[in-house]
């Protein structure tokens, strides 16, 4: 055990040693910029000395090194700068878009992990009959197609010519908003016990999350039958059958537990990159997210507010990856007891 | 010796249906982008053509895909825009793989040492975040165009190759060839190119093939949210944003520009998978 909290504890020194570099990356990105921070901001026709009081109140004279630590210092106190988009501190506009990338995320993860992992045990029980086959072929499709081609194809099919699917946003404007509280739609609505909102969030939820989903679950579903197939060879399977354990059990206890373990990897590595097309995807269904803003700061080059949202993205990686080294941890005593990796 | 390797090689990868229609595809979609002024229906719609009198067609005889909003023939468009999307593909890949992998290579053999720790911390900064994010990221403070669209994937994707190629050369690192190769007095060069890096050829070249759809993906999400090529330039990520804007009416614009990158992306996937197969790389 003591073993284990020390591997706990060295990954999160690591964590937080990358999201260290990633702040000097990032920072050293944002200022080799061509041009003068400063009069991009102001625009052309202000007059040089109100450039230079602006230069100098966000420390844009000093060298690099100095500006990044006075950054540093900022940040740590929740301080981000202004967004020049908005024209309001980035760190209000990341909690005001946060909660919907969150929301939209958890609802990926979930539809990813459950539909995966369920299509790989299916493929894998019946290997090579027709369940099999078919699942092999949508997850050939569900790998190669990007997540912006199925929302495009998504907001064809269910938004425009069925009908059955909102098109944009969280919410319907007819419906009543439940007050703020957590800031994830489906559970103010619930908490305020108003199920009509709550339904509209989820019927909103459904394609950008599920065009996020398909092509992670596709790789899940490869992963889990094959690592299945796999383990059902090993001795462990053979013995467990030698004592009549029941075939049910033996699926679901035994082989299920320890063959989702490289799932469960590639969970993680697979969510974190859906946090890129996320920027896609709230571009395409207009959902009031953070990559949705982070695409608009982008192009207007609003650079204290692009530094905070990659440095929240990285966050939110690297905090995945903890998540997943303690589930896969959890699912393997040989990690869990410390014994070495074999 | 030589050729009955060849032999066997080419028997394993036809084994596989799939593998063989993805380098038929593949071939084909190469085939349609270097001769695309010869082969495309209409090749002066590539540019900044314009014929109101024919916009928004939808699919017929004469337009197989319809046209756009200017009138451009959309088929003729793919044909060009594949020719960008090979050409992202090829140099972001042949700049970052050589990089990537001569770095994970010494950082496998001298593992342990600082060498390894400088390099495969950088690498681990890269990683944390998702290259696309990283790209829309350099690609918005710079100009936006193809080039700097290229030079901002490639300053991402290096560090992917980086990382699997340490994981290859630090388990070979102790086989027992290398350690002959030491002790015989061989060079740290000739140790790490010519002892260890023919034996990270087989996840190399998968890679590669794979890659070479992601990396065409994420050229087409730069262009889609504008960050990539310019207009009149035609580019598939570009087609279909624009195309977007006409949905669902002319859902043409947006479709089959769609369908041509899930083809490349799919051809490419397949591909891999029988690059896998033929050198028996086991799976990652």
């Amino acid at each position: 055990m003591m073993k284990f909290l020390k591997v706990i504890g060295k990954r999160f020194l690591h964590s937080v040693l990358v999201l260290f570099g990633l702040s000097i990356l990032v920072f050293v990105i944002a200022r080799v910029i061509p041009g003068d921070p400063a009069r991009m901001a102001l625009g052309p026709r202000a007059p040089e000395s109100v450039v230079q009081k602006f230069r100098e109140d966000l420390h844009l004279d000093k060298p690099l090194h100095t500006q990044y630590f006075y950054w540093l210092a900022g940040a740590l106190q929740g301080d981000l700068g202004m967004s020049l988009f908005t024209k309001r501190q980035v760190a209000e506009d990341i909690k005001e878009f946060f909660p919907a990338t969150f929301e939209l995320m958890l609802f990926t993860g979930l539809v990813m992990s459950v539909f995966g992992i369920l299509l790989g045990i299916v493929s894998a029980r019946y290997s090579n009959r027709w369940p099999d086959n078919t699942v092999r072929v949508f997850s050939y499709l569900g790998v190669c197609t990007p997540a912006f081609v199925f929302a495009i194809l998504f907001l064809l099919l269910f938004g425009y010519v069925l009908q059955i699917l909102p098109t944009i946003g969280r919410i319907s404007p007819a419906i009543d908003r439940p007050p703020t509280r957590t800031g994830l739609m489906t559970l103010d609505s619930l908490l305020a016990g108003n199920f009509a909102a709550f339904w509209d969030a989820i019927k909103h939820l459904i394609m950008p999350g599920v065009a996020l989903a398909l092509g992670p679950m596709a790789q899940e579903a490869r992963i889990t039958r094959s690592s299945m197939t796999d383990n059902l060879q090993r001795d462990f399977i053979a013995l467990e059958r030698s004592q009549a354990i029941p075939e049910r059990l033996i699926m679901s206890k035994y082989l299920l537990r320890i063959s989702i373990i490289p799932t469960v990897s590639v969970l993680g590595l697979d969510f974190a990159s859906q946090l890129g097309w996320a920027f896609l995807v709230e571009l395409i269904f207009n959902w009031p997210g953070i990559s949705r803003y982070g695409i608009n700061v982008m192009l207007h080059k609003d650079l204290n507010a692009i530094v905070a949202v990659i440095m929240i993205i990285g966050l939110m990686f690297v905090v995945v990856n903890i998540i997943v080294d303690l589930i896969v941890s959890w699912l393997d005593p040989r990690i869990r007891l410390g014994a070495e990796r074999g | 010796m030589r050729l009955d390797k060849i032999k066997r090689a080419w028997y394993k990868f036809r084994k596989n249906p799939l593998s063989i229609i993805g380098a038929a595809i593949i071939l084909i979609v190469v085939f349609l982008a270097v001769f695309a002024p010869f082969v495309a229906p209409y090749p002066e719609h590539a540019g900044s053509f314009v014929n109101f009198s024919e916009a928004s067609q939808p699919p017929s005889a004469r337009y197989l895909c319809g046209t756009d909003a200017f009138g451009r023939d959309i088929l003729s468009r793919i044909f060009f825009g594949f020719r960008l999307s090979l050409i992202m593909g090829v140099v972001v890949i042949s700049l970052t793989a050589p990089i990537g992998v001569t770095l994970g290579l010494v950082a496998g053999y001298m593992k342990g040492t600082w060498v390894e720790t400088i390099i495969m911390r950088i690498t681990d900064i890269f990683v944390a975040v998702p290259p696309l994010v990283l790209a829309l990221a350099v690609c918005s403070i710079l100009q936006p165009n193809v080039f700097n669209a290229m030079m901002a994937v490639s300053l991402m994707w290096w560090p992917w190759y980086c990382r699997m190629v340490f994981g290859i050369a630090s388990s070979i690192r102790n086989e027992f060839y290398v350690q002959a190769a030491e002790i015989t007095g061989a060079g740290r060069i000739h140790i790490i190119f010519k002892e260890m890096l023919p034996n990270c050829f087989g996840p190399i070249f998968t890679k590669v093939s794979l890659d070479m759809g992601w990396v065409i993906l994420i050229g087409s999400a730069l262009s889609f949210v504008g960050l990539g090529a310019q207009p009149p330039t035609p580019d598939l990520g570009t087609m279909v944003a624009d195309g977007g804007k006409y949905m669902p009416d002319q859902w043409w614009i947006a479709i089959f520009p769609a369908f041509a990158i899930m083809l490349i992306v799919f051809s490419f996937n397949i591909l891999g998978d029988g690059i896998r197969d033929m050198l028996e790389v086991e799976d990652a």
